[in-house]
């Protein structure tokens, strides 16, 4: 059965079309959110896309989390869905509590949008369909993408192979040259403990169309779209 | 004793015109209608020193389906696709607060195009400041990194990409840096949306966020008068940007439109109410109710005349039939927009404002919107023209070394990579940027179709500077070659015309010589005008910038499969130069920059050549002929063969025969461009430009990891692209110690 991932729009989410589009690219079915709805229709994932929700007054995502979706994305990710959220979606899911830490203002002050190369890590092997150690190729356009969290989270984030991307060179070494916003140990993109929730900073809807660029999003999507997949109930009954 | 000067003078009106108004009225005007009429017939709104020159232009084609007197000119893209372009000028708010300066120059070319029913798809933004490193240079670069902070921080919140623009330096715009902002959008021609539209009982829906003080007489006050000593005390008048606001805005009108509620939509920008609603009332033919007791007012206690020509942002004017209203009010609420009924459309009658049931304006619209003043300013080449142009570069001798003129022209900020001004730029939202900043024209997908726009803007201010007419020549000229580069067939074009004082005469001769140089290129190249904007009053102190027209082209690739880059794609390629080169140094970036020169005549143009070259390049694209194509221009074949090198990453071998002397490497001759050719499909191209009647020579080959001119120097690929991208960080990196 085809996988339906719901892509939820807030007043101010920007790249919500190009995550629908991207859904459809990847072969999956794209179903649009409202950040006013109570349920979330049934999805097989969801995708928090990028943008500016609500303005970022306050703080980036620190409204949003506030939006009645939620109740039903926290519902769906405490259940095990796969939840991705990128960019925005990532503020969002760190101001939420469903990630640790938080994304600041870049180390440059300035905001940001270059391709940049990146490392997928999956050490344990823990998390399926996430690859390891490959080098991907995925833009970034931000200007609160420095990721911080305390040196305890970042240890704890490290022992539970939590880290899902880190800016890299293009051989995949991982040194400061390469850091685009400052990030603690040049951590792009994080897991939750059990790893059906993941944000990242780069944004890889904009990185599966060939016609535009490197397609290093593919990678990070068909994760998602496997992992809605493996979640269905007849496949549930038939690896049973 | 001081006598206060008249209420008219102080809003910007002269005797003359507040005797026009009182003989059109047949009564003198009230102090609301005053206000209404001082931002109507300012220079900004009625174009009244610029109109009888524009009036020259062409206007008119197969493919131009909205021409100029809309919002933004339309042009079809075939299928059933449109193509909404704007381009206008931000200048004056941007030197008072670079980022709000910017950032609001931004919305108001968005909601430009969102008016006609399109969805904004791609923003560029022409800028011109002084020099970052001279005298003054602190400033220059407060204005440079707040200008494209301001874009960036707007552009980047909207969802609307930002792929192109240019930005150039010169003494002359230290004093009054030039902000131009370019839209474009796509839409189905059938739901295409027009201003002045509407029917008798037609209510006027005011849209989005309240009225306030801010931007009160920003057209009349700001746009329309010389920049003098007393500037800050003008940051009144520019306006406070709210992008998330627009965002909303966007969507929420583009919902609208899909749902079929919208008989018009009016962008709310220069002259605010009063300008929306007597275009609109003048373009239906009609009479208008306005109540200005249910404009939704930030703050208590407005006065009247402050609500009428406020230019607040994020406002958008709905043209909805009376049953449709609580429609419109529903979708608007769920964007969490206001949405008010502030008027309506009335047969019969003038322009009536009224507030809490008293009459404050009885206003014929056509009288506000149309019958604004038309002058025919004194016009006269100056006298210091000749001696400038008398002093040419060609006869200087040749640099002592042609490699470190090579890489001081490379490196020069005219020249030099912009990544650190676009990087600050979404350039991928909405998923269609095929080519992003950096080549010779953006190229952005129609989602769904094999079509793409390619899409620059152009303008050599040193050449503008030497010859008005041949300034405005050559910036529809380098555009459309830009977008030819690309493959893509010229189309159309939208500008922006920043000049000094009109009332001097020398700056009105330089106006009328660029109209006539833009009008004559356009005309042969069958590229017509849809619209634009005049930015007068560009100086202070008497000092004008140069004249400073910048052309937003258009063009349309029926496959974007078949799309060019600058960059040389592989090694091997066999590299020919378009077109003639000739010995042709005034006004050029190596005049400027190894000389310290601006002077001498610049390129000649030859329309007819031109419209050859880019016949060909769209030709051999369009049959696979090419593997990239650049335009050969500033800094002349050295600083092409360069660009193309670093884009690609892959080194050249340029032949001796081709350039033995600096004037051979330097020169700016028009009409050319530096293209490689797909392995075996040379022969063919030959034959196609010998059939076409361009010149062309084979310059060299790709490959190798350096740009080698024979017989005279080489530099690596690697060490060309530290100086081309070191230049413009290295300059800006001085912003930290500067003092704020």
């Amino acid at each position: 059965m085809t996988v339906r991932v719901g892509v939820v729009t807030f007043p101010g989410s920007l790249d919500d079309r190009d995550a629908l589009r991207a859904v459809a690219t990847m072969g999956a079915e794209p179903v649009s959110i409202w950040h006013g709805d109570r349920d979330l229709g049934g999805v097989d994932a969801v995708i928090l896309p990028g943008g500016f929700s609500y303005g970022d007054h306050l703080r980036a995502g620190a409204i949003a989390r506030f939006a009645r979706v939620m109740d039903a994305v926290r519902a769906f990710a405490h259940d095990g869905g796969p939840v991705l959220g990128v960019c925005n979606g990532f503020q969002v899911l760190c101001e939420a509590g469903l990630l640790p830490g938080a994304l600041i203002r870049n180390r440059s002050l300035s905001f940001v949008c270059r391709w940049v190369n990146l490392r997928t890590e999956n050490p344990s092997g823990n998390f399926t369909n996430w690859p390891d150690g490959e080098v991907i190729q995925i833009p970034i356009k931000h200007g609160e993408g420095q990721f911080v969290a305390d040196e305890s989270t970042l240890d704890r984030l490290e022992r539970g192979g939590q880290v899902a991307l880190r800016y890299c060179s293009p051989s995949g070494g991982v040194d400061d040259g390469f850091n685009p916003n400052g990030a603690a140990r040049n951590i792009a993109g994080i897991r939750n403990q059990r790893g059906n929730v993941v944000g990242l900073m780069p944004h890889p809807e904009h990185a599966v169309d060939p016609d535009l660029g490197p397609t290093g999003g593919q990678a990070v999507l068909e994760w998602l779209i496997a992992s809605a997949h493996a979640r269905q109930p007849e496949h549930a009954v038939s690896a049973r | 004793m001081d006598v206060a000067p008249p209420l008219h003078r102080s809003l910007g009106l002269t005797d003359e015109e507040f005797d026009a108004i009182t003989t059109r009225l047949g009564r003198e005007p009230n102090r609301a209608e005053l206000a209404m009429f001082s931002v109507m017939w300012s220079e900004h709104c009625s174009y009244k020193s610029s109109k009888a020159h524009l009036r020259t232009l062409p206007t008119e084609g197969p493919q131009v389906l909205v021409g100029p007197g809309e919002d933004a000119g339309v042009v079809d893209l075939g299928d059933g696709l449109a193509c909404v372009f704007k381009m206008e000028s931000h200048s004056h708010p941007s030197a008072i607060e670079p980022y709000q300066g910017a950032a609001t120059g931004v919305g108001g070319i968005v909601r430009d195009v969102l008016s006609m029913g399109a969805r904004p798809a791609a923003l560029l933004d022409p800028l011109r400041f002084g020099p970052l490193d001279a005298d003054g240079g602190a400033r220059n670069r407060w204005l440079f990194g707040g200008v494209v902070a301001g874009i960036g921080g707007y552009g980047n919140c909207i969802g609307v990409p930002t792929v192109g623009g240019e930005v150039k330096f010169a003494p002359a715009h230290s004093a009054n840096p030039t902000v131009n902002v370019m839209c474009l959008g796509f839409a189905r021609a059938d739901e295409l949306l027009r201003g002045r539209t509407g029917s008798d009982g037609d209510a006027l829906i005011l849209i989005g966020a309240g009225t306030g003080r801010d931007g009160i007489g920003g057209v009349s006050v700001l746009a329309s008068a010389t920049l003098e000593e007393d500037v800050l005390a003008s940051r009144p008048s520019v306006q406070i940007g709210d992008p998330f606001m627009e965002k909303l805005l966007i969507e929420a009108c583009l919902e609208l439109r899909d749902a079929g509620l919208l008989a018009g939509l009016k962008d709310l920008g220069g002259a605010g109410l009063t300008c929306a609603v007597s275009e609109t009332a003048a373009g239906a033919g009609l009479g208008a109710h306005l109540d200005l007791g249910a404009v939704p007012t930030r703050e208590p206690g407005m006065e009247p005349f402050e609500i009428l020509i406020s230019e607040s942002q994020e406002r958008m004017l709905a043209v909805v039939r009376p049953d449709r209203v609580p429609d419109v009010e529903r979708v608007c609420a769920r964007w969490g927009l206001a949405a008010s009924r502030v008027g309506t459309l009335r047969r019969g009658q003038g322009l009536r404002v009224t507030s809490a049931g008293n009459l404050l304006a009885d206003v014929p619209p056509p009288a506000l919107a149309d019958e604004g003043p038309e002058y025919h300013r004194p016009a006269s080449r100056p006298d210091w023209l000749d001696a400038l142009r008398e002093d040419d570069p060609i006869r200087r001798p040749p640099p002592a070394s042609l490699e470190e003129a090579f890489l001081a022209v490379l490196g020069s900020p005219n020249v030099a990579s912009k990544r650190w001004a676009f990087e600050q730029y979404d350039q991928l939202v909405q998923g269609q940027t095929l080519v992003p900043p950096g080549g010779d024209a953006a190229v952005i997908r129609l989602e769904g179709t094999l079509k793409a726009v390619a899409v620059a803007s152009d303008g050599n201010g040193r050449y503008g500077f030497l010859d008005p007419y041949l300034g405005g020549a050559h910036a529809v000229a380098e555009a459309a070659r830009n977008v030819a580069c690309t493959g893509a067939r010229p189309l159309a074009i939208t500008n922006c015309l920043n000049f000094g004082n009109p009332e001097r005469p020398e700056v009105m001769w330089q106006f009328a010589e660029t109209i006539r140089g833009i009008g004559d290129t356009c005309r042969t190249l069958g590229t017509p005008v849809t619209g634009g904007n005049v930015s007068f009053y560009n100086e202070s102190g008497g000092s004008a910038i140069w004249p400073t027209p910048v052309v937003g082209m258009l063009g349309l690739l029926e496959d974007y499969r078949l799309r060019l880059g600058i960059g040389f794609p592989d090694a091997d390629l066999l590299v020919y130069l378009l077109g003639a080169t000739r010995a042709e140094l005034g006004g050029s970036q190596y005049a400027e920059t190894v000389l310290g020169m601006v002077s001498g005549p610049p390129p000649a143009l030859d329309l007819d050549a031109e419209g050859r070259l880019i016949d060909l390049l769209v030709r051999a694209a369009g049959a696979d002929l090419l593997a990239s194509a650049h335009d050969c221009s500033e800094g002349g074949l050295a600083i092409a063969v360069a660009e193309a090198a670093i884009a690609g990453d892959v080194g050249v071998r340029i032949g001796s025969g081709s350039t033995g002397n600096h004037v051979a490497l330097f020169s700016e001759s028009a009409s050319r461009a530096l293209v490689t050719a797909w392995p075996g499909r040379e022969r063919e191209l030959q034959r196609v430009a010998e059939q076409m009647g361009v010149p062309f020579e084979r310059v060299g080959i790709t490959g190798g990891p350096s740009i080698e001119f024979e017989g005279l120097f080489g530099v690596s690929v690697q060490d060309a692209l530290v100086v081309y991208e070191g230049a413009i960080p290295s300059l800006m990196s001085a912003r930290a110690t500067d003092r704020g």
